[in-house]
């Protein structure tokens, strides 16, 4: 069985695009940036974070805290897998009281990763509202969780494999499927 | 990455890639202490027995939290209280809490390799908190994250373990992970408990402590149980104090960097003076790296499908 890149999505301007318009939709349904914070899951979402949060500096010239979220510790999955992930850092160094948090991830899939997320975050603290923004939605929800805001919609079968590759991991800028 | 066994018996025979991974898993739960609600869900809904059939304040403590912390649900058996003192069988007591249907049990004992006896015979996952004079894995490791911390690294220090090394599976535990990792270590007390042999684990052996503490990074000091001055194996405290006990010279002599570490709980005046010992930060650091450590390995050791005992 070899994995090869069956199509191709979004090329680095594409990623680009997207985001620039994700920054602009989260700045207009909030207002703002009043209160705003982004919060990266561990690992795909972190650098997506920091890019909206440098988009949102140009737009808005305001500088919104960036934090990352490590999820691992609060997966549903943990009494049932062979061998347990190593959890990476959370890194959160503002205060998430009655903040307008942003969550970030780069694929939203059967939504247990997000609900793990909003487990983790509620051990922090309260903020004011939490609310979605992902690079790709590929369908297949488990349970009832949406996004806010959404970089691209990819309806996929439940066997292929959605890969963000970013230029922040030394490697070619692209999102593309994967498959048999 | 995974650990190799069901059960966390010793440092003996782990990898340099088995360890490192305790390690790094510890960093991160080590942040869970330190915040607001400090609970994770882990191992929620699990059972975890501490079974100590010796004292302990520490030991048991750090591991009662470190489940908690994980959300297990933790119950603690002191000997003392239980069936143990109408004769009860250590195989009769484990089959019975495991017949209760617990995850894991962390298991101290006078004998050495009582935890390995109950690893065989149950399915449960097994800790072992120190047993007889063998191994106290939990506390090399805790012992390795703190000078990993402090000191950057593992590979290529000096490490002077002193006192009662024969009597001391503390010592034994480091000796094993600190030679895995990379380290070098320098073993030093009277003659009557220093074991011979122990070069063929990789330690060389001191007399003189001061020779022995010259330019190390890491100074590890071993309790001295005053018990064994009735068996004659060291003519008093003062004497004890004066040629093995760590003062604020023999620091001196060390590295200027050097890390005074003890695992607890200290004999003010006898293997560390009062002055060292308030003036080094450090051996608390071990208390709070003792839970989120204890917290990494319970975590490793949960999991479903683990590999065959």
């Amino acid at each position: 069985m070899s994995i090869k890149e069956k199509a191709l999505i979004l090329d680095k301007a594409g990623i680009d695009r997207a985001l620039t318009r994700v920054a602009h939709e989260i700045l207009e349904k909030n207002k703002g940036a009043r209160d705003l914070v982004l919060v990266g899951i561990q690992r795909g979402g972190v650098h997506i974070a920091r890019r909206l949060s440098a988009r949102i500096r140009e737009i808005e010239k305001v500088d919104v805290p960036v934090g990352s979220l490590d999820i691992t510790m609060y997966r549903d999955d943990l009494s049932t897998r062979k061998s347990q992930p190593v959890p990476q850092a959370t890194d959160i160094t503002f205060d998430i009281q009655d903040k307008v948090m942003v969550l970030v991830d780069d694929v939203i899939f059967t939504g247990r990763t997000i609900r793990a997320a909003l487990n983790s975050i509620m051990d922090y603290g309260r903020p004011r509202c939490i609310q979605l923004a992902v690079l790709v939605d590929r369908g297949h929800r488990e349970l009832p969780i949406r996004a806010d805001y959404v970089g691209k919609n990819l309806p996929t079968s439940g066997k292929e494999k959605v890969e963000v590759m970013l230029a922040e991991d030394g490697v070619e800028e692209k999102i593309v499927i994967l498959g048999e | 990455m995974a650990l190799s066994s069901k059960d966390l018996l010793g440092i003996k025979g782990m990898t340099a890639d088995e360890i490192t991974l305790i390690l790094d898993t510890a960093a991160t739960f080590k942040d869970v202490s330190e915040r607001d609600i400090k609970k994770v869900p882990v191992l929620r809904g699990k059972t975890v027995i501490n079974l100590f059939y010796e004292a302990s304040t520490r030991t048991r403590t750090s591991f009662e939290l470190a489940g908690k912390r994980l959300s297990a649900d933790v119950i603690n058996i002191s000997t003392s209280t239980s069936s143990v003192v109408k004769g009860e069988t250590l195989l009769d007591t484990a089959r019975n809490i495991e017949a209760m249907k617990c995850d894991m049990i962390i298991v101290r004992h006078s004998c050495s390799g009582a935890p390995e006896f109950l690893s065989k015979r149950l399915k449960s996952a097994v800790i072992n908190a120190g047993d007889g004079f063998h191994e106290h894995p939990t506390q090399a490791l805790l012992d390795m994250y703190t000078i990993r911390e402090k000191l950057g690294k593992l590979e290529g220090l000096t490490i002077a373990i002193v006192g009662d090394i024969a009597h001391s599976r503390v010592a034994r535990s480091n000796i094993y992970g600190l030679t895995t990792m990379g380290a070098k270590v320098r073993v030093c007390g009277p003659p009557t408990m220093v074991p011979p042999g122990i070069e063929s684990l990789g330690a060389r052996v001191y007399y003189d402590m001061n020779t022995a503490v010259e330019g190390v990074d890491v100074v590890m000091m071993i309790r001295l149980q005053l018990e064994r001055q009735t068996a004659g194996l060291f003519p008093g405290v003062r004497e004890y104090a004066r040629f093995y006990g760590l003062n604020q010279a023999r620091v001196e002599r060390a590295a200027k960097h050097v890390l005074v570490m003890h695992p607890g709980p200290m004999n003010r005046g006898v293997e560390i003076s009062s002055e060292v010992a308030d003036g080094t930060p450090v051996i608390l650091d071990q208390v709070t790296n003792g839970v989120a450590v204890r917290m990494a390995v319970m975590y490793l050791l949960s999991g479903g499908t683990k590999p065959e005992a």
